[in-house]
């Protein structure tokens, strides 16, 4: 038996409630310099609680060996491409980490006085300043703290700008092919959700929709590029139809990176969007968050943005209150402030040729990609990819291997999987997003462990029906998970 | 497989009448396109409900699936051992995997479901 | 590669969109800066800001120390670049560390049940309140005044029109009582009826006053509603009696090693007692076995979330704010059971040594912050004077309630030093 833990990924680790032993800790407090207190005295005995039974007892080595043998255990964008469709998983300049940690950047706190403040103001203003340029729209909120709370606030400034007006309406049009977050925002903000299907070309049907489009219709929430990757190449048209109604056009900005400095959607007809800086511009997903989910709008919406708003006078920067048709705060503070100064960071590096250059390259990789790749899998649909392609399974489905399959055996081949089974409207999809970072020798390396395994799903199905083998943690059984939930630890 | 003496729904599920309560549930074809079954979501004994509402859920580990009441009536019974092991629904959805029990306040509803014939024709119309 | 796809030049790429979407022009951004420029820029806007100050400001963001190896751990490029851990057999990692977070949440707040991390404090007290109105039915939710003023706001903003068809959800506040600081009971009484779905307070509440929790949750329990319990300075947990009786726990993380960074990211916590696991939005990690029998996670109970169940989702919320949760993750494991203790009560300790020279306002016990009466001198007078000694005083309360002028919301923490405390209470005059 092997005792002393091996590198990776087959390593043995315990949870810290295992190894926890009484007295260990990890932690000095310098030697209080004020006279000590008697909690119960201080407090009401009643109040104080007794030990927090179970919480770990560890030394800092014994807490870094942990964290970093875990850590060993996930794959990562410095491990290699992670080409999850709709993410947008680049690579984030570290620098952008180095100047998130600058002292009077991390070290301000939300309510020293203004006049403290003025750098992370400026810093707020300049960002505002850029992405309203990037969108081509008139004003920018950078409060919301993810895309999906940037929808929330887009749709309460459509109802509320349609309520200044005197009616609110009813519903909210969302495609059929848009993230989950479109309808579930639509919901919270107290509409109706109406679905529209794509049409053969996987794109909205602008005769289909003005069919759609009645005075109940406050707005069409619209992702372009749309899920498929596709550009919506009515859009223009589209939002005349909503206009002419009266309506508003949301734009889901969460693939942005296929438009920065080639196209603005505030040139054309979108009255307010979000924008996704931890996808567009840079910031580590860092396992899921965190994010920052700014939104962008023309003048006629600037009156209804969240509270406070940076105002700027001679004696220097502001907040302010006083805006009565306000949808009010989504959020306590001003937004994920560390997020936006990465976000800064990444635009400065570029410029505005750099980001444009971004896009063409993204483009660029994922259009290679798709050419590389349709002689083995089926495109799900013929129209022109922007940033990402979407294949389907068909042809692999055929001897028994499916997406998800497809997925789990490309993680033996060294690489992290496309998103699998999204957008729901391509049965069986492989959704693919190089992104812009990734070279031409990884992407090579990613074709041909496609291609293998579309050989492996014709000649050997079982092969890569049991896959993976190279992971520290075979198949994992999820429907046990959900059957009988653990979702802490039990001793 | 589908039993003949059971009536059906164009959203899979199906129902069985004894004198006034009809016995609910869903169809072999329901499961088997949902995959291994984690949780169902029953109504409370006594919901009043109504042909063609939601009564319910059936859920996968990456899907969700509604239960629409081919009846109407009031809530007599539910299945409990659904709640510790849905995988029953799985392995025997026309008997032990039964949903919830219908005091039926309009038994004509049941005349006006599909057949078995008529409901693997639609199966089959809905599957190519 | 453009021979490959079939293009001569980058902007074929996007030849097919229509004319009038094509950007023509160049953005108006200046041009790509060096590293060097990047870092020399940030560095003069931080100088801009407030610069090695003392700050005795809680109010939701506290000062407390940053161990070294947070910023170690998370800076692995495993953790800092990983996303949303959906292919399990590549992220135990990630998996398991969150299931620690959840575990830890559960053990510190006295709960069943702890998602994967909401966006903050702020917003996760919406989503407490949406849970108990799907939980109890009801629309009404009564929320004390001395919950964070700026929650309240956020509170305000998601609810005004959750349910159009029922016209918004109706929120009713309570008020505290002016002797004790704490919640007056008998306008918790009032507020109650038997369309209110939750009671949300806050502990120590916004005045840093520590709540009748257990009294407060038969009152809601006996009218059916439930018991939303807030917190914003976690290191208080560490000392005080954990809200047990409570069926639903949000609140903010920040103090556990997440800096300030004017006001985020930081990571909000959503907990609650087992029956209503099904209505917790955002994710969850459970425990489960992979395919040789071995322990293994992954995430769960994902039929409750937008992806899947779209307009019928507990939530929006997608991207959380893991990385920020792993901070706060590797802190308890650093502080662990004796030293979160100790450090609250050092925290206990500083902050008692400053209010007891001071006259505060509210007779309630309070933990590491206080409400001090400024006397004849305004609170501005007091701060100005303070801002000379590079000090950063505290919060003068009547921006948020009227009706407390000439007071001032301190905080103290195992960061705040004798000698700053002292010039503190000198400026009041004490």
């Amino acid at each position: 038996m092997i005792e002393k833990v091996r590198a990776h990924p087959s390593q043995n680790e315990s949870l810290l409630f295992e190894t926890s032993s009484p007295g260990k800790a990890g932690y000095q407090l310098p030697e209080l310099d004020v006279p000590t207190v008697d909690p119960a005295e201080a407090l009401g005995a009643q109040h104080v609680r007794r030990e927090i039974g179970g919480f770990p007892e560890v030394s800092e080595v014994d807490a870094i060996r942990h964290f970093t043998r875990l850590s060993t255990w996930n794959y990562a964008i410095d491990l290699g491409l992670y080409p999850l469709g709709s993410c947008t998983m680049k690579y984030n300049p570290r620098v952008n980490e180095a100047v998130a940690r600058t002292e009077g950047l991390m070290w301000i706190h939300p309510y020293q006085p203004d006049a403290l403040s003025q750098g992370a103001f400026a810093i707020m203003a300049e960002l505002e300043r850029a992405l309203a340029e990037i969108t081509g729209m008139d004003a920018v909120t950078l409060q919301p703290a993810a895309g999906a709370h940037g929808e929330l606030t887009g749709i309460l400034m459509v109802r509320a700008a349609l309520q200044a007006q005197g009616n609110p309406r009813k519903k909210v049009i969302v495609p059929d092919s848009a993230h989950g977050t479109n309808p579930a925002s639509v919901r919270m903000a107290g509409y109706e959700v109406v679905n529209v299907a794509s049409n053969d070309r996987g794109m909205l049907d602008a005769e289909a929709l003005a069919r759609m489009v009645d005075e109940d219709v406050a707005a069409i929430m619209i992702t372009n590029p749309n899920t498929l990757g596709v550009f919506e190449e009515h859009i223009s048209n589209v939002a005349r139809i909503l206009h002419s109604k009266g309506a508003l056009v949301y734009m889901d900005g969460a693939n942005m990176n296929a438009l920065a400095g080639i196209s603005r959607p505030g040139d054309y007809g979108i009255d307010l969007m979000h924008l996704n800086l931890h996808k567009t511009f840079s910031t580590p997903h860092g396992g899921g968050g965190p994010g920052s989910g700014p939104v962008a709008v023309k003048k006629e919406l600037e009156p209804f943005l969240p509270l406070p708003r940076l105002q700027h006078a001679p004696s220097g920067w502001s907040w302010n209150y006083g805006r009565p048709q306000s949808i009010g705060r989504v959020r306590a503070f001003y937004g994920n402030f560390g997020v936006l100064v990465r976000a800064l960071a990444y635009i400065m590096a570029h410029g505005g040729d750099g980001l444009r250059r971004a896009t063409l390259d993204a483009l660029l990789n994922a259009n290679y990609l798709r050419k590389m790749l349709e002689p083995h899998y089926e495109i799900a649909y013929q129209a022109p990819s922007m940033h990402e392609c979407v294949f389907s399974d068909r042809r692999q489905a055929a001897n028994g291997v499916s997406t998800g399959a497809i997925a789990k055996r490309l993680i033996d081949y060294g690489f992290h999987p496309y998103t699998v089974s999204f957008p729901l409207i391509v049965p069986g999809a492989l959704m693919i997003e190089p992104t812009e970072t990734e070279s031409k020798q990884e992407l090579d390396l990613f074709v041909r462990a496609l291609i293998s395994i579309a050989q492996e799903a014709e000649e050997n199905p079982e092969l890569v029906l049991m896959a993976p083998y190279s992971t520290r943690t075979t198949k994992v059984d999820e429907v046990a998970a959900a059957r009988k939930p653990i979702l802490k630890w039990r001793g | 497989m589908d039993p003949e003496n059971l009536r059906y729904t164009k959203e899979h599920e199906w129902v069985s009448v004894e004198g006034a309560i009809g016995t609910i549930g869903i169809t072999f074809h329901a499961q088997k396109e949902l995959g291994d079954i984690v949780y169902v979501d029953l109504p409370k004994p006594g919901a009043v409900i109504q042909q063609g509402k939601t009564i319910g859920s059936v859920e996968s580990v990456k899907a969700v699936s509604d239960i629409f009441s081919p009846v109407s009536g009031e809530i007599a019974e539910i299945n409990g051992l659904l709640a510790e092991s849905p995988e029953i629904l799985n392995k025997d959805p026309y008997a032990s995997g039964w949903l919830v029990k219908i005091k039926l306040s309009d038994p004509g509803e049941v005349d006006k479901l599909l057949t078995a014939t008529e409901y693997q024709a639609f199966v089959g119309t809905e599957s190519s | 590669m453009l021979d490959t796809i079939g293009a001569s030049t980058l902007e074929d790429l996007y030849a097919h969109l229509p004319e009038e979407v094509r950007f023509p022009g160049g953005l108006n951004i200046p041009s790509g800066k060096s590293e060097y420029e990047i870092v020399d820029y940030f560095r003069a806007r931080g100088a801009e800001n407030a610069n090695q100050h003392a700050n005795f400001l809680g109010a939701g963001v506290y000062h407390h120390y940053r161990p070294v190896l947070v910023d170690t751990v998370i800076s692995r490029g495993e953790f800092l670049t990983s996303y949303t851990p959906y292919q399990a057999e590549i992220s135990q990692g990630a998996l398991t560390a969150i299931f620690e977070f959840q575990t830890m949440i559960c053990q510190l707040t006295g709960m069943d049940v702890a998602n994967a991390s909401m966006y903050d404090g702020s917003t996760a007290v919406p989503e407490a309140a949406m849970m108990a109105m799907r939980i109890t039915g009801r629309d009404g939710i009564a929320v004390a005044r001395t919950v964070h003023p700026e929650y309240r706001e956020v509170l305000g903003t998601y609810t005004r029109h959750l349910d159009s068809a029922r016209q918004g959800v109706r929120v009713t506040e309570f008020e505290y009582d002016a002797e004790s600081g704490q919640v007056d009971l008998a306008s918790l009484e009032l507020a109650l009826d038997e369309n209110t779905a939750a009671v949300i307070i806050q502990s120590p509440n916004f005045f840093g006053i520590v709540e009748e929790t257990k009294q407060i949750a038969e009152m809601a329990h006996a009218k059916g509603a439930l018991l939303v319990f807030v917190f914003t300075e976690a290191v208080s947990l560490g000392l005080l009696e954990p809200p047990g009786d409570a069926d639903i726990v949000a609140g903010e993380l920040q103090s556990f090693a997440i800096a300030p960074s004017y006001g985020g990211p930081f990571a909000g916590i959503l907990a609650c007692k087992e029956r209503y696991v099904r209505q917790l939005p955002g994710r969850l990690v459970g425990e489960t076995k992979d395919a040789n029998g071995n322990r293994a996670f992954c995430l769960t109970l994902a039929t409750r979330e937008q992806h899947i169940r779209r307009e019928k989702a507990t939530s929006n919320i997608c991207t959380n704010q893991a990385l920020i949760a792993l901070m706060a993750t590797v802190f308890m494991t650093l502080y662990g059971k004796q030293g979160l203790r100790d450090l609250a009560t050092q925290n206990l300790a500083k902050a008692h040594y400053l209010g007891d020279k001071l006259w505060r306002r509210f007779k309630g016990p309070y933990f590491n912050e206080f409400v001090a009466a400024t006397g004849v001198q305004s609170a501005e007078e007091i701060n100005r004077r303070l801002l000379g000694f590079k000090i950063i005083g505290g919060l003068p309360l009547d921006r948020f309630y009227p009706e407390l002028k000439n007071s001032v919301l301190l905080c103290c923490t195992e960061m705040s030093r004798r000698a700053d405390m002292d010039a503190v209470a000198e400026a009041f005059g004490a």
